[in-house]
């Protein structure tokens, strides 16, 4: 089912209004977290443990989510002046100034309602050295504590039994006890398992889904398209009965598509013949999300795969969360995160997205203020290009700092990017 | 002759080139970019057509033989010289009719008495003194009028105003005020009454030179003049190029069309750079011109065109005299800065330090260039051939630091291309896209210029439309 949602707002799928609403029903539950009796961990995307919180009967809140909401709804151009007020240089993270400058605001979230104060400051540190001092300024701010679980970082591309040994003993004896403290309950670990399979199902629809796009017209878009299906797997609700109907609903519309072989969905509707075939690295910008797809989708540019959709989970690899190994199974999660790969080993996952699915050519957006991200891209670029023969793209924006979209030029490099695929397509001029 | 037009409209200058069937370019027209792009498209068009004209007259002349064709030959490139005065002097009008409505308008009541005999005055110089600035043999120093229009303003104006009775400001107040006006209207310049009057400068009818010669031009300018210009597709590129009143399909990327352009005039390119008024483009290409990767700035012009023409107006120059200028430079001096505001106050700095003109100014194109240099290497490194295109490749200073770069960071071995007409590159490359569509039997999908820059009634195109020169195809207005 296709619903235009107004004439100025852009054309959605069924499960993305469905996601909107699954969203939209955190956000609610969070506001009545204080009266509910429930407690509150902030954490983050990548590495989150989110079967674990359910299972203590907690609620997660998580910044970036809010910070690209904010930047989907126009807020967070203010939130950031405000935290560079507050001192935070220009080059910070604009997630964090974001964050920051909505909690000086009074901490009202994207829906409206204000979100409540952490009980704990949940930290599983995937690769992104900025989450840290993120939290160390929200601890400075809500004075609570933080739980720090270390992943160590997959220097060698791969995951050895010492890796996984520190981060379940750390799971173990640090994490799951400071939380059942904060919650005031026991660790249940049959609940724990109960998630976890349920975990593992809706992964297995959502890797059906990923690997759709190896269907010509490829009918998701795994990048713009891609972001509103990993809302719910890698927010607040991963290992719920929600997330299974929510993936089997996904799975059924778009098995539905490729059986009327049909493309995706586009903020104009139903995209057009698809004329190229792309894969992205990096995250997209939300300030100017549309803005930023339609450049792609009036074009009959479609999203092949992206590696952004992997950065809270990677299961196209073959994990899958596991309740008879459950805690060996979140050392793993969070181990493969996306944004704990080394840089071969990012280069090698897209390599492998190129050639599996027929991708015409990739693109690299290289976001200004996340330097742990964009470090090493254009050495990605050039690396890809020679393995591949498959030429690269390289634009430049922002996550949420809607100062760093220059339209134009981001414009005018995707057209003369698709155009140069074109011509080299030809195999020269007439 | 059928033939086909790549617009390209820049930031800073519109151009236009007329490609005939076989690729050869039969005219380029430029313009400064305006407010009002069609415009701009209108008039880098018509004087491309122009162009075009002057191009046939040129052939016919060449082929001419027997009675006064050494003759003609002879006075060919005065000639041509005199039809830029009378183009110039065409103009030129213009601005006078533009300064007196200025002159009478409410905003310099007070001073009329004084800025009107004045502006008069630099203005009469100016006209007396045209057919010395043409047909004096002094080098060509700019394209535009305003260039040329500014720098006799200026001059006279300093003159005028030196017994401190004439202030200096508010008179050339009035002219920046006036040249907008003359920029904004589309003209469509008469080629045979241009061109005549141009001849009766150079060979008058009761002159030595008249009879033969003059007769024999007379006959090659009607041929040139009557011979049916056919324009039978256009493409369109450059930064304003969404504006451009072409259909979708007819509008290419800049960068495809840079690429294009600079192969198509060197095929041994694989590698250009393309300096423009607020974009630097670093592009890879291979042996048939098409694109493998590019790189352009993004989100900063610093570095780009726009930065030297703010450093000219920080020293009261014209754009084309800075390259010349750096050229004297005896040492480099080291300029920290790309970013054109603090360059800017660089040079002041440097300047209240003492420091030499020249000198500064060769730092400054240095650290222009080290910014191309980067985006030169994150697009893929310079391989041979390398050709350097765009408005900036003029500016002899920019071109030889560009060559010592190369030296001193690639290995040697390297030949960089620069060309007369590097500014027309995109341009180029877009008429050669064009071309595939008429080779390719694809229709032309023209648009409609003349209407796009229609003028106010009271405010007609001087002279008249030039009716030997037919656009085919869907007419996107309609």
């Amino acid at each position: 089912m296709t619903t235009r949602t107004g004439a100025l707002e852009s054309a959605k799928d069924r499960s993305q209004l469905h996601q909107k609403q699954m969203i939209a029903g955190h956000f609610e539950r969070l506001a009545r977290a204080r009266e509910d009796g429930r407690k509150v961990v902030y954490t983050f995307v990548p590495g989150n443990l989110t079967e674990l919180i359910g299972a203590l009967d907690m609620l997660p809140v998580l910044p970036e989510i809010n910070a690209l909401q904010s930047g989907m709804r126009g807020r967070s151009g203010g939130y950031i002046l405000e935290a560079e007020k507050a001192g935070h240089s220009e080059d910070v993270c604009t997630y964090v100034k974001c964050d920051i400058g909505m909690l000086r605001g009074g901490n009202i979230g994207p829906t409206g309602t204000k979100l409540p104060e952490p009980d704990v400051l949940l930290l599983s540190y995937t690769g992104c050295f900025t989450f840290m001092k993120w939290f160390e300024l929200l601890r400075e701010q809500y004075k609570c504590p933080v739980v720090m679980l270390h992943v160590p970082y997959q220097a060698d591309g791969r995951i050895t039994p010492e890796m996984r040994g520190y981060v379940v003993e750390q799971l173990r004896d640090k994490v799951v006890p400071a939380l059942e403290s904060i919650a005031g309950r026991k660790l249940d670990h049959d609940e724990l398992a109960r998630r976890l399979t349920l975990s593992a199902r809706a992964e297995d629809d959502l890797v059906a889904v990923w690997e759709s796009a190896r269907q010509r017209p490829s009918p998701i878009d795994g990048y713009f398209g891609g972001v509103y299906y990993i809302g719910p797997i890698f927010s607040a609700f991963r290992g719920t009965e929600e997330a299974v109907e929510y993936y089997r609903e996904l799975r059924a519309e778009v098995e539905a598509r490729i059986a009327a072989g049909e493309g995706p969905m586009s903020p104009d509707g139903p995209l057009g013949p698809e004329r190229y075939r792309l894969v992205v690295e990096g995250p997209p910008n939300w300030t100017s999300f549309n803005d930023f797809w339609r450049m792609f989708s009036r074009e009959g540019a479609v999203v092949v795969a992206s590696t952004y959709t992997r950065v809270g989970g990677l299961y196209d690899n073959g994990f899958r969360h596991d309740a008879q190994h459950p805690l060996e199974s979140l050392a793993d999660y969070c181990l493969g995160c996306y944004t704990n790969l080394s840089l071969p080993a990012r280069v090698a996952l897209l390599e492998r997205y190129i050639r599996d699915y027929q991708a015409d050519g990739f693109v690299i957006n290289s976001v200004k203020s996340c330097n742990s991200f964009s470090a090493g891209q254009l050495l990605m670029l050039r690396e890809l290009e020679k393995r591949t023969g498959v030429p690269g793209a390289f634009i430049e924006s922002d996550l949420v700092d809607p100062r760093y979209f220059g339209k134009s030029n981001i414009e005018n490099r995707i057209q003369s990017y698709l155009q140069m695929l074109e011509a080299r397509r030809q195999g020269g001029y007439s | 002759m059928k033939c086909v037009v790549g617009i390209d409209l820049g930031s800073t200058t519109t151009k236009a080139v007329l490609m005939d069937e076989r690729g050869g370019i039969l005219g380029q027209g430029i313009t400064n970019s305006r407010s009002n792009y069609e415009v701009a498209c209108a008039v880098a068009h018509e004087e491309a057509v122009l162009a075009a004209r002057r191009s046939l007259l040129e052939r016919a002349i060449e082929s001419l033989e027997g009675p006064g064709a050494a003759g003609a030959k002879a006075i060919r490139a005065r000639l041509f010289d005199a039809l830029r005065l009378e183009l110039y002097l065409e103009e030129l009008g213009e601005l006078e009719d533009s300064v007196a409505r200025h002159v009478a308008g409410p905003a310099v009541r007070a001073l009329r008495d004084v800025l009107e005999p004045a502006a008069h005055q630099v203005l009469g110089e100016m006209r007396r003194t045209a057919p010395d600035l043409f047909l004096g043999g002094a080098p060509r120093k700019s394209d535009f009028f305003r260039d040329v229009a500014a720098a006799g303003f200026m001059a006279g104006a300093e003159r005028v105003s030196a017994n401190g009775k004439v202030p200096f400001d508010r008179l050339v107040g009035l002219f920046d005020r006036a040249i907008l006006d003359v920029e904004v209207r589309f003209r469509r310049p008469a080629f045979a009454p241009l061109l005549r009057r141009a001849l009766g400068r150079v060979a008058p009818e009761n002159g030595s030179q008249g009879g033969s010669a003059r007769a024999r031009i007379e006959s090659a300018l009607r041929e040139a003049a009557d011979r049916e210009i056919e324009e039978v597709a256009f493409v369109g590129t450059g930064y304003g190029r969404q504006a451009l009143p072409f259909p979708r399909e007819a509008v290419k990327s800049e960068i495809l069309c840079h690429g294009r352009g600079a192969h198509d005039s060197f095929p041994d390119t694989r590698t250009v750079l393309d300096i423009g008024g607020q974009d630097t483009k670093a592009i890879q290409v291979d042996e048939h011109g098409v694109v493998t990767s590019f790189q352009m700035n993004d989100r900063c012009a610093a570095g780009c065109g726009r930065y030297l023409g703010y450093i000219a107006d920080e020293l009261n120059l014209g754009l084309h005299e800075l390259g010349p200028l750096a050229m004297q430079a005896r040492r480099m001096v080291r300029v920290n800065s790309t970013c054109t505001v603090f360059a800017g106050a660089e040079l002041r700095d440097r300047l209240a330090l003492g420091q030499n003109r020249a000198d500064i100014l060769a730092g400054l194109h240095r650290a222009m260039m080290l910014r191309a240099m980067s985006l030169l290497a994150r697009s893929g490194g310079i391989t041979n051939a390398f050709t350097f295109t765009g408005g900036v490749c003029k500016n002899p200073m920019a071109t030889k630091i560009l060559e010592d770069l190369v030296r001193e960071n690639y290995e040697g071995g390297i030949t960089l291309h620069t060309h007369a007409d590097s500014i027309y590159m995109g341009a180029r490359g877009a008429a050669l896209f064009a071309l595939d569509d008429l080779r390719a039997g694809r229709p032309g999908i023209l648009p409609n210029f003349g209407r796009a820059a229609a003028q106010p009634a009271e405010d007609p195109p001087c002279g008249r439309a030039d009716p030997s020169v037919r656009q085919h195809g869907q007419d996107v207005d309609d």
